[in-house]
């Protein structure tokens, strides 16, 4: 359609004036998302480029040594450089623990939010509100709780050796196992918090038309609630893997700091190793990790809303 | 509501501020975790009238890193010896010269002079230690001065060992073990001490800290860690016992001294006149279960202290001690890559 000229002068002017109307009023929230998010971020990548220094910190001079020392190893005493066999344990050590602990949250949260969401509607804050009391109590109080549960002389071996179950308490400290336990534990609720969000609005006369054509419990719940919840399944899938990439206490203090997660792997650059460089470096690794969760976010939601519609 | 809640709000934040005008200054200090003595604060504080806060951190390289990286407001940092000489190279620390400070008279003399702070001019000794054995004699009835208890376990401890996370001290143990020295840079040596330590992880339980708590509640039965702490697991269970490695073990001193960018000097000065004092250095001592390096200090600490073992190096023992360098650059690399394939 062709629009006159005259008439649409005052109009774009006007959605100009708009433009540049919204964009200066969101300037100072862009600056401050650009100097607090991504300029740290910014120095993080810069230092990954540079060398150590001699007693930790870095040197001014561009080294992509960092980066080498990520992916290959030179091996300390006959020279010969091989892939970096330790890094890629602790890596696919923390990918392992963070899937697991998703997988361990996803079936633990899931009949809670089912649960929570089903409750008449005035009881549901409550059982939301007990489902947030642990937020209440610091990280780092909350994971040693748990090891005064799970340690030799805690409640459950004590508990199963006066019951007479076991006689020599079972080793659950400072093992993979202490660690997935501490980390689902912690990240349950961030499972739970959207699993439910999506619940709630799930229309439930859906369900009761699907029983009502016959269909069984099996598939309502596949055919029926799990479609409809998926966003709430990879929102806090998401919510869950994330952190758990990044863990860093839990491992310390439940895995005894015999096995390293890619928390402490970074640690010990920024700290013993004194190889600030490298650290850098493992934290964008750690980063472009995350973003790529993020990503297949971004584009399975996509691709079911799409579905949707 | 709302209205009434900001003022709740402003009121409190003024009280805040209104509690620090009271006292005459600040003093921030940052040091190792549980390693301050409450009454030492307390005592500090009425004394000058200053506000104390004090701030943990757990290993040395955390400290300087923390320090480096700068706008972290302490006054006082208490590094081990070796970390002395680098916050000094590096020139983080300020020369406040306690050496002619009025209770430097009380130093003990074989610590008034130090390779790491030549004439005493940055630092004053906070607490000495060393780093040994410790063994739940419950457990493993054996000779318990050797460091193969940890590198090369006897049966009954095996699985029930916990190694301290310091990758210096570890490394250091290790490379004494094998005949070498800490901080080395000679690969046949290192590749032996890495071999060693290698085969010895799957007998250990962890490589943690706590071990004053952990090691009386039964978590593990041996340990390669600092007298101190082993002391204070003693008291708790008097099974466990600390025991001096003959291969060779560290000896370590942490020293209290003044950052460069510390911003209330004069209250830190006083800070480390007031901890030469002999009878301020024993609360520390009383508090921590290490020695302090005050001559007559002893006059104001427990009677079983001035005699235990694991805080009185016995004389055959002596000649096994050291004191660990900070490594070069070079040796860090290696122990860098040692302790990542260690703890991989």
């Amino acid at each position: 359609m062709r629009i006159p000229k005259a008439a649409s002068n005052p109009v774009s002017d006007m959605q100009r004036s708009r433009t540049r109307k919204n964009w200066l009023l969101s300037a100072p929230a862009l600056v401050v998302l650009a100097a607090a998010s991504s300029g740290p971020l910014l120095i993080v990548l810069v230092y990954s480029f540079l060398s150590a220094g001699e007693y930790g910190g870095v040197v001014w001079k561009f080294s992509t040594d960092a980066w080498f020392n990520v992916v290959f190893f030179r091996d300390i005493f006959d020279g010969t450089t091989t892939f970096a066999d330790a890094h890629m344990t602790i890596l696919w050590r923390s990918v392992r623990l963070s899937f697991i602990t998703t997988l361990i949250t996803l079936a633990a949260g899931f009949p809670t939010a089912y649960f929570i969401a089903t409750r008449p509607r005035r009881n549901r804050s409550l059982w939301l509100f007990l489902i947030t009391v642990p937020f209440w109590t610091n990280l780092l109080i909350r994971t040693f709780a748990i090891l005064e549960v799970i340690r030799n002389e805690g409640l459950i071996n004590i508990g199963l050796q006066t019951l007479g179950i076991i006689d020599k308490p079972i080793q659950m400290l400072y093992t993979d196992f202490a660690i997935m336990v501490g980390m689902t534990y912690v990240y349950l609720p961030l499972m739970v918090l959207p699993l439910y969000a999506s619940m709630e609005r799930l229309n439930f006369s859906l369900v009761e038309a699907a029983y009502d054509l016959y269909a069984t419990r099996h598939k309502v719940l596949h055919r029926i609630i799990i479609p409809l919840v998926k966003p709430g399944i990879i929102a806090g899938s998401i919510l869950v893997f994330i952190p758990s990439l990044g863990a860093f206490v839990t491992p310390r203090v439940l895995g005894g700091g015999k096995k390293m997660m890619l928390g402490n792997l970074i640690e010990l650059q920024f700290g013993a190793g004194r190889n600030w460089p490298l650290g850098a470096a493992l934290s964008v690794t750690l980063l472009a990790l995350v973003m790529a969760a993020l990503l297949m976010y971004v584009r399975t939601t996509q691709r079911h809303s799409g579905s949707v519609r | 509501m709302k209205i009434n809640r900001i003022v709740a709000a402003v009121a409190a934040f003024g009280l805040i501020f209104a509690t620090n005008a009271l006292a005459e200054g600040q003093l921030n200090l940052f040091n190792w975790g549980n390693y301050t003595s409450p009454d030492l604060i307390k005592k500090f504080e009425t004394t000058y009238n200053v506000k104390v806060t004090s701030t943990d951190y757990d290993s040395n390289t955390t400290a300087l890193a923390k320090v480096k990286a700068g706008g972290h407001g302490f006054d006082i940092v208490v590094p081990s010896a070796n970390y002395v000489k680098v916050f000094i190279e590096e020139g983080l620390a300020l020369e406040v010269r306690p050496d002619q400070m009025e209770n430097f008279k009380n130093v003990a003399p074989e610590w008034r002079n130090s390779p790491f702070d030549p004439g005493r001019r940055y630092s004053v000794p906070w607490l000495w230690g060393t780093v040994g054995i410790a063994v739940d004699t419950d457990v493993y009835k054996g000779d318990i001065n050797t460091s193969s208890i940890v590198f090369d376990p006897p049966k009954e401890l095996a699985g029930k060992i916990n190694m301290s996370p310091e990758m210096g001290d570890v490394l250091g143990m290790a490379l004494k073990y094998i005949g070498s020295e800490p901080c080395t840079t000679d690969k046949v040596a290192l590749k032996k001490a890495r071999d060693l330590l290698m085969a010895a992880k799957p007998k250990w339980v962890s490589m943690d800290y706590g071990l004053t708590e952990k090691m009386p509640r039964g978590d593990f039965s041996a340990a390669l860690y600092w007298n101190g702490a082993v002391y204070r697991a003693g008291l708790a269970k008097s099974s466990i016992k600390f025991g001096y490695p003959r291969e060779g073990y560290e000896i370590w001193m942490d020293n209290a001294l003044v950052l460069k960018d510390a911003k209330n000097v004069e209250n830190a000065k006083k800070f480390l006149n007031f901890i030469m004092a002999p009878e301020n250095a024993a609360l520390n001592s009383i508090f921590t279960r290490y020695a302090n390096g005050i001559s007559g200090s002893e006059a104001f600490m427990p009677e079983e202290m001035k005699t235990a073992s694991a805080i009185v190096i016995p004389e055959e023992f002596k000649a096994a001690g050291m004191f660990f360098p900070a490594c070069s650059k070079e040796a860090t690399e290696y122990y860098t890559a040692i302790w990542t394939e260690l703890t991989k």
